[in-house]
């Protein structure tokens, strides 16, 4: 919600104007422009020809234009981010192995259940942080993962995404989980 | 004095063992959903509403309380240890919280967020007991443009307050209405920002939002950077105790914070984040160290702690209010509600559901679930792709949809209370009219927003002498 002190994304350059501020500008420019668009498509009912459902939107747009221009101006002369900051160089690898547990977890929570989707999610971010034990990270992950499935399924009655491990449990140990 | 009575009745009713029990209960589950981002008390309580038909209302009422109060103790845990609000009134807790906890002081963080919150939490019991009738008067005359007033008022704060620029808050401020805008208009029932998909027209629930921002956030920054040097772990170091100082930057923010959650906690929609957001602007202005805001200055941490506990007994302050949704808070279950309003509260008073079934949502009829009474003419749909859940509720003129499956397995509770417990509110404003507004148990959309206009359609269901006059 907030940007305090500067956002830790993208930070590429160092001379005058900030690439990776001028990006954040530009971006928040561009959802401007792709929200006064599809503002302009709500449709509007003549019952509602003052305050219709557009309004919000439409300031919201507005705003967020102006707000874009003058981020890309800070941008140039220079960006926010803090100097020590700057100076430090991400490890793009790190970021590449957790956005890749993400994708995957993401699309993998529906066709083959919460367990195993989480587990591929934890050894990515385990991965990230520099662990190389592949199965240590696996098992540690599949405990959590289970607890928090059994944990919603039998407790709140809630089913967070079973799948085959779930299903294979259940008919195990015979609950019905969600 | 007749007050006084009752909170000593009432001190003999909760005090007995099998109550004290379910308070427990409920503390304890409340601080692990708190702790947990992704399930906050209003659906925890959600989903528990069933177990209103096996425990005595009594114990049902302190279960839930504790679960709520929990929550809002259990959030600030996380907020301070790891970054990562387990729930969305604990955000600005993380602020100041978790730079304490980098400075070594998470242990007086930790105490000061647990001390001010039972500080705030007794004032806010203390003041429900005796002002429920004032501030619940009060709160009613809130109209429209005072809430709106107040969502600016909350808006200008936490934007122009919280961050180091202007440019950049307002900038973030109007992204997350952007997000907020996203899915089907209240009003008018009109789709918004949903590029299509039947998945955004519920909208992005602001802990997604969170989660998104503060723990995966997070984790990517520190994956990113902590080889480069600095150490980002943090254990738990340092005295757990407050200091002397500590104590005396702590109390009158508990105080302030106590002032400031509850009447707000009280009013229909203003649930606990607005509060905190406040006591943070607050406490930053008048603190004797403001250059140690956003270093972890304890007054921000103290403040919105007790702002979001003192909040929580404003909630329930509102006796008319049996099933309160506001800002996502709580759900609330009512035993003194008539069979009639029941067959109201089932309408959700949406018009998303036409939006819905032009979009192709199949659904068939539920057997067991439908027509309490068949002259209601409702019918509780399913889709043959998940038939333990309940999907729509509809009547011949208003039907309800709800597409994610949170809201359905809400559905699915709701509806044995058709037995004979449901929400119904009555709305007298200054000029002695009178409404009825009805709310429906839904995590996802709690509808404190709930429209007058669409009640007018809901009549359907009620017997005339239900309905104001």
């Amino acid at each position: 919600m907030t940007m305090t002190g500067g956002s830790p994304e993208e930070p590429t350059a160092r001379p005058r104007p900030a690439i990776g501020e001028t990006i954040i500008g530009a971006g928040v420019l561009v959802l401007a422009i792709v929200m006064f668009w599809q503002a302009m498509s709500i449709p509007v009912s003549p019952i509602y020809a003052k305050v219709g459902p557009t309004v919000v939107p439409m300031m919201t747009a507005v705003a967020l234009g102006m707000l874009g221009l003058l981020l890309l101006i800070d941008a140039w002369r220079g960006g926010w981010q803090p100097e020590e900051e700057k100076a430090a160089t991400p490890d793009r690898a790190a970021l590449l192995w957790i956005t890749a547990g993400l994708v995957l977890n993401v699309v993998l929570i529906g066709p083959i259940g919460f367990t195993i989707a989480s587990i591929i999610l934890f050894v990515c971010v385990a991965r990230a942080f520099g662990s190389n034990r592949i199965v240590r990270d696996a098992l540690i992950g599949a405990a959590f993962a289970l607890v928090a499935y059994f944990g919603f399924a039998l407790t709140l009655g809630i089913n967070i995404g079973s799948g085959l491990v779930e299903s294979a449990i259940e008919r195990v140990i015979g609950v019905e989980g969600g | 004095m007749d007050a006084f009575q009752q909170l000593l009745n009432g001190f003999a009713v909760a005090l007995t063992p099998m109550n004290l029990l379910w308070c427990l209960v409920g503390t304890t589950l409340g601080t692990a959903i708190g702790v947990l981002p992704g399930l906050g008390p209003a659906l925890t309580i959600a989903l528990l509403l069933p177990i209103t038909f096996k425990v005595e209302p009594t114990a049902a009422f302190i279960l839930f309380a504790g679960i709520y109060y929990g929550a809002m103790y259990g959030g600030s845990t996380t907020s301070i240890l790891l970054n990562t609000p387990g729930e969305s009134a604990t955000i600005v807790t993380a602020l100041e919280g978790h730079k304490m906890a980098r400075n070594g002081r998470a242990g007086a963080a930790l105490a000061t967020a647990a001390i001010g919150s039972f500080v705030a939490g007794m004032i806010g019991t203390l003041g429900i007991t005796f002002l429920a009738p004032v501030v619940v008067d009060w709160a009613l005359k809130f109209g429209p443009a005072d809430y709106f007033s107040l969502m600016v008022f909350a808006f200008v704060t936490v934007s122009a307050v919280l961050g180091s620029s202007a440019v950049r808050g307002l900038a973030a401020l109007f992204f997350g209405v952007w997000l907020g805008l996203i899915g089907v208009d209240l009003q008018t029932g009109q789709a918004r920002f949903t590029f299509g998909l039947p998945e955004l027209l519920d909208g992005i629930n602001v802990i997604v939002v969170a989660v998104g921002l503060f723990a995966v956030g997070e984790t990517l920054y520190v994956a990113s950077r902590y080889r480069s040097g600095k150490d980002e772990i943090i254990p738990l170091s340092g005295s757990l105790w407050m200091t002397r100082e500590e104590w005396k930057r702590s109390w009158k923010p508990w105080l302030r914070g106590a002032a400031i959650g509850f009447p707000i906690g009280a009013m229909p929609a203003g649930g606990a984040e607005i509060p905190t957001f406040l006591s943070y602007y607050v406490e930053k202005k008048l603190s004797s160290k403001p250059q140690e805001f956003g270093k972890g200055a304890i007054e921000g941490v103290a403040g919105p702690e007790a702002a979001n506990n003192a909040s929580a007994a404003g909630v329930q302050s509102s006796p008319r209010q049996s099933v309160r949704c506001a800002g996502g808070s709580t759900v609330r279950p009512s035993h003194q509600m008539s069979p009639s309003s029941v067959r109201a509260q089932l309408v959700k008073i949406e018009l998303r559901a036409i939006v819905l079934i032009a979009l192709g949502f199949v659904c068939s009829p539920v057997p067991g679930a439908t027509p309490k009474k068949p002259a209601s003419g409702l019918i509780a749909y399913r889709r043959p792709s998940s038939p333990n859940f309940i999907q729509a509720m509809s009547s011949p003129i208003v039907s309800t949809v709800h597409p994610s499956s949170v809201g359905i397995s809400i559905a699915r509770l709701v509806l044995p209370q058709a037995l004979g417990n449901a929400p119904v509110m009555y709305l007298t404003s200054p000029s002695g009219e009178v409404s009825l507004r009805i709310s429906m148990c839904s995590a996802i959309q709690p509808s404190s927003r709930a429209i007058t206009e669409a009640m007018r359609s809901a009549k359907h269901f009620l017997p005339s002498s239900a309905l104001p006059p």
